[in-house]
């Protein structure tokens, strides 16, 4: 047989774009593929009606559901379900090849939950920021391709080969590192949430966007892998008695530079290659970025490039024109790092529409950049009387921790409302004790609690309370 | 046998000198992890190290003056920014909403009695460092990294004038640089609770567990004509499972669908890839860096180029010969800059989409 009677198209495995030497009919292990089909594909090649037989898989997933519509008419006439009575056509074909789709990626039935733009946010796409869907989210990792993203001069595929760290100012001398270099050093991994100083930030004054994808989704967690930034330190003799501050700076076009509190964050920095088991994703900042846990997201530089131990903070363009958050007096607070406690119902969430009357399990998430969550609490009455929720495990610090609390809806409105503790005794605020010190417009740092109305028509909306 | 007379050692070193850059700079691993990292060459240090501090360490010498800097701005800067750095079609304005008086006390006035719309970068930015600092690592945005440091000084001296900061005739150098009195340099405040983990924080949250607030008031919701802004929200959530999205094409249904969801959209309905046609080559080919769907921003808008070619006979080859040449002069002096990596087919496939508006 020749390569050419075995090779699939990809429209005919629905898969996206992959190396052609891998899109390849291959015998599978034991008898997984009916000896008859592959002789009959080795003895004629891939026709119609071959190509048929294999795509059926892909298409039947459209007719299956289709037949679930007419499930409660079925079940009305008190046959049964079709889903059940009826032969799927998963049940009765040939499915896919292993390594159809050599880097998987999810079911044709996920396409709506993607990263997305807030319209009107900004805009140039270079420097804007696309959201996690957070209402779609389970437990407490981002997967890779819906960590959120935001960029300042746009992203790139940096070259990991030519890509360097250099390390320089308060040490003994000033040094190079590599990928190879650095890779092998003694790595961490560890899991932390990242959020934006300005997540939550378009809330300050009113509502103002509709589903938690706009009002938190500059919010992701991953376990991140990497060399700890002591550890790097100290190999280049950092005068850390000296050195209290420290210059990140990222290989893009804006050059990001942010200081970094040594005192506050040399123990549980990572200068970090990947996340979640793989390499960074390169508009996460691959091949390097800085993880700097229970920080905002911008101190987490990409594509990191150099780090500078010095005795003074830099006041660059992020922490003196942006970043900085305007109070009632007039002044702006400059250098506030730290990402409060903060939490939020994930499920239900604005703008979702729930079918009916009964049992809900009411799911979100806390995090908070102290340290570990202790105790989440839920309202349904817009925070007059207020239930302890379940937390799920492991907590750990400085990360997303996932909270659960049973709820038989009894159709009438309600309003839903989280708040999360921490293991320093703070406990998130409303938003009325925000602006009661900070004002309206600060931009950064909003971890209020975040109400959702539910109508007695199922549907959820954002509403701010008192 | 391991004896090398001087000449040799000479010769080792020359060949280490010749030798390809990862293999002749010195190896100088720690005790603790041999073989790993090398020291930085003084060259490579000045190369990456251009940060400039408030203290004005790490700033080249040189200098430039304010007539330089206006040149340099109506060329490389205008275009984003505003011939006066008022521009706020791209991002916020540079100058204006500061005054002699606050150039005298160094704290903005307009910051606290709001009498200004929006904070432009003069308002509130406390040191000149930042702005020499940010304009010669990442501007202009379309080419970082394009300025000398005397093009810097003469940018940084127009900024100022338009502040009023400094006088027309003013020439900024190394030299002078630390007495200029920037009118937010008193502006900043570090006492608060979020540099240090330790830190305590400004406000905390009530642990009341019954009858907190018996009185339970909406502030604030999301106005009607807002409903559907950020597109369907139905095709941004599941179509099974116990939470569907509201179609925000419609108003909010009048009853609850029942347990079936009867009347509303299924799984099967929407499966298709996202990301495809015209809109998303638009943006993949990073267009939309420049051309929005209805405003102006580096580029005319789309809705503008469809209105201009409207009718014309040959605008579709016309346009597709200024997509993969590049041009200017028609919409402005600011050129756009050739897109050969568009194949035949993708230029026609956007040159169409943008002829007929976008739609």
């Amino acid at each position: 047989m020749t390569n050419k009677q075995i090779e699939i198209s990809a429209q005919d495995i629905g898969a996206i774009e992959k190396p052609a030497n891998q899109a390849r009919l291959v015998k599978a292990p034991e008898h997984f593929i009916s000896q008859e089909l592959i002789a009959d594909i080795n003895a004629n090649g891939l026709d119609e009606n071959r190509r048929g037989f294999l795509r059926k898989g892909f298409m039947s997933a459209l007719g299956g559901a289709a037949a679930g519509l007419t499930a409660p008419l079925a079940m009305a006439a008190g046959e049964g379900d079709p889903a059940i009575l009826e032969k799927q056509e998963w049940q009765t074909t040939l499915g896919k090849n292993v390594a159809t789709m050599p880097y998987g990626v999810p079911s044709i039935y996920e396409s709506n939950l993607i990263r997305r733009e807030s319209p009107g946010l900004t805009r140039v796409s270079a420097a804007s920021v696309a959201f996690t869907p957070l209402q779609g989210l389970f437990g407490t990792i981002t997967p890779n391709g819906l960590h959120f993203e935001r960029h300042h001069q746009g992203w790139y595929n940096l070259n990991p080969e030519t890509h360097r760290l250099m390390v320089n100012g308060l040490v003994k001398n000033p040094r190079v590192f590599t990928m190879n270099d650095l890779m092998r050093l003694p790595s961490v991994s560890r899991t932390h949430f990242i959020e934006c100083g300005a997540n939550t930030g378009l809330e300050w004054g009113n509502v103002a966007v509709p589903t938690v994808q706009y009002t938190h989704g500059m919010l992701s967690c991953c376990e991140f892998t990497g060399v700890p930034l002591k550890v790097l330190l100290e190999e280049c003799g950092a005068d850390l008695k000296k050195g209290k501050f420290m210059l990140a700076e990222g290989g893009d076009g804006s050059g990001m530079t942010r200081t970094i509190n040594l005192e506050s964050c040399l123990n549980d920095t990572i200068v970090a290659w990947a996340m979640n088991g793989e390499m960074l994703r390169p508009e996460n900042g691959f091949p390097l970025r800085l993880v700097v846990p229970g920080v905002q997201g911008v101190s987490w530089v990409k594509w990191l490039r150099r780090l500078e131990v010095g005795d003074m903070p830099w006041n660059a363009k992020d922490e003196a024109v942006h970043y900085i958050e305007l109070m009632p007096d007039g002044s702006h607070r400059q250098y506030a790092s730290i990402q409060e406690c903060k939490s939020v119902i994930t499920t239900p969430s604005g703008g979702q529409q729930l079918l009916d009357k009964g049992f809900y399990n009411v799911s979100g998430m806390a995090w908070s950049g102290r340290g570990k969550i202790t105790r989440v609490d839920v309202s349904f009455d817009g925070g007059n009387n207020w239930r302890t929720a379940r937390l799920e495990t492991p907590i750990l610090t400085k990360s997303i921790t996932r909270f659960n609390i049973d709820w038989v809806w009894d159709g009438s409105p309600a309003i839903l409302q989280s708040r999360a503790m921490d293991d320093t005794g703070y406990i998130q605020p409303t938003i009325k004790k925000l602006r009661d010190v900070r004002g309206t417009r600060s931009i950064y740092h909003n971890n209020a609690i975040q109400s959702w109305k539910l109508d007695s028509n199922g549907e959820v909306s954002n509403v701010q309370v008192g | 046998m391991f004896k090398l007379d001087k000449f040799s050692v000479r010769l080792g070193f020359a060949a280490l000198i010749v030798m390809t850059a990862h293999q002749a700079l010195a190896q100088s691993g720690s005790a603790k992890f041999p073989g790993i990292g090398r020291t930085a060459t003084p060259a490579e240090v000045a190369a990456w190290d251009i940060d400039v501090r408030p203290d004005f360490k790490g700033l080249p010498k040189g200098s430039g003056s304010v007539e330089k800097g206006q040149a340099i701005w109506e060329a490389k800067c205008a275009s984003c920014h505003g011939t006066f750095g008022e521009s706020n079609e791209i991002f916020t304005p540079i100058a204006g909403g500061t005054t002699k008086d606050d150039v005298k006390t160094g704290k903005v006035a307009s910051l606290k009695d709001m009498k200004q719309p929006q904070r432009t970068t003069l308002m509130k930015v406390p040191t000149v460092s930042t702005l020499w600092d940010y304009i010669y690592r990442a501007m202009p945005w379309n080419a970082p990294r394009s300025l000398t440091p005397d093009d810097t000084y003469a940018v940084v001296a127009f900024i100022l004038s338009l502040g009023e900061i400094v006088p027309d005739d003013f020439v900024l150098s190394d030299k002078n640089i630390a007495e200029v009195k920037m009118p937010n340099r008193n502006g900043m405040t570090t006492k608060h609770g979020f540099w240090n983990v330790k830190d305590k924080p400004d406000v905390n949250g009530s642990s009341c567990m019954h009858n907190c607030v018996p009185f339970v008031q909406i502030g604030s919701t999301l106005p009607d004509f807002a409903r559907n802004a950020h597109n369907n929200i139905a095709e941004q959530n599941r179509m099974y499972g116990p939470y569907r999205g509201a179609d925000t094409t419609k108003p909010p249904i009048k009853q609850l669908p029942g347990a079936s969801g009867e009347g509303l959209a299924h799984a099967a309905d929407t499966h298709s890839s996202a990301a495809k046609g015209p809109a998303a080559l638009f943006k993949n080919e990073n267009c939309s860096a420049c051309h929005a769907p209805n405003a102006k921003l580096v580029g005319p808008s789309i809705a503008d180029i469809a209105k201009k070619y409207d009718g014309q006979s040959g605008a579709v080859d016309k346009l597709m010969a200024k997509v993969k040449a590049g041009g200017a002069g028609v919409w402005g002096s600011i050129p756009m800059p050739p897109q050969a990596q568009l194949s035949d087919e993708d230029r026609k496939t956007l040159v169409t989409w943008i002829l007929s508006g976008g739609k």
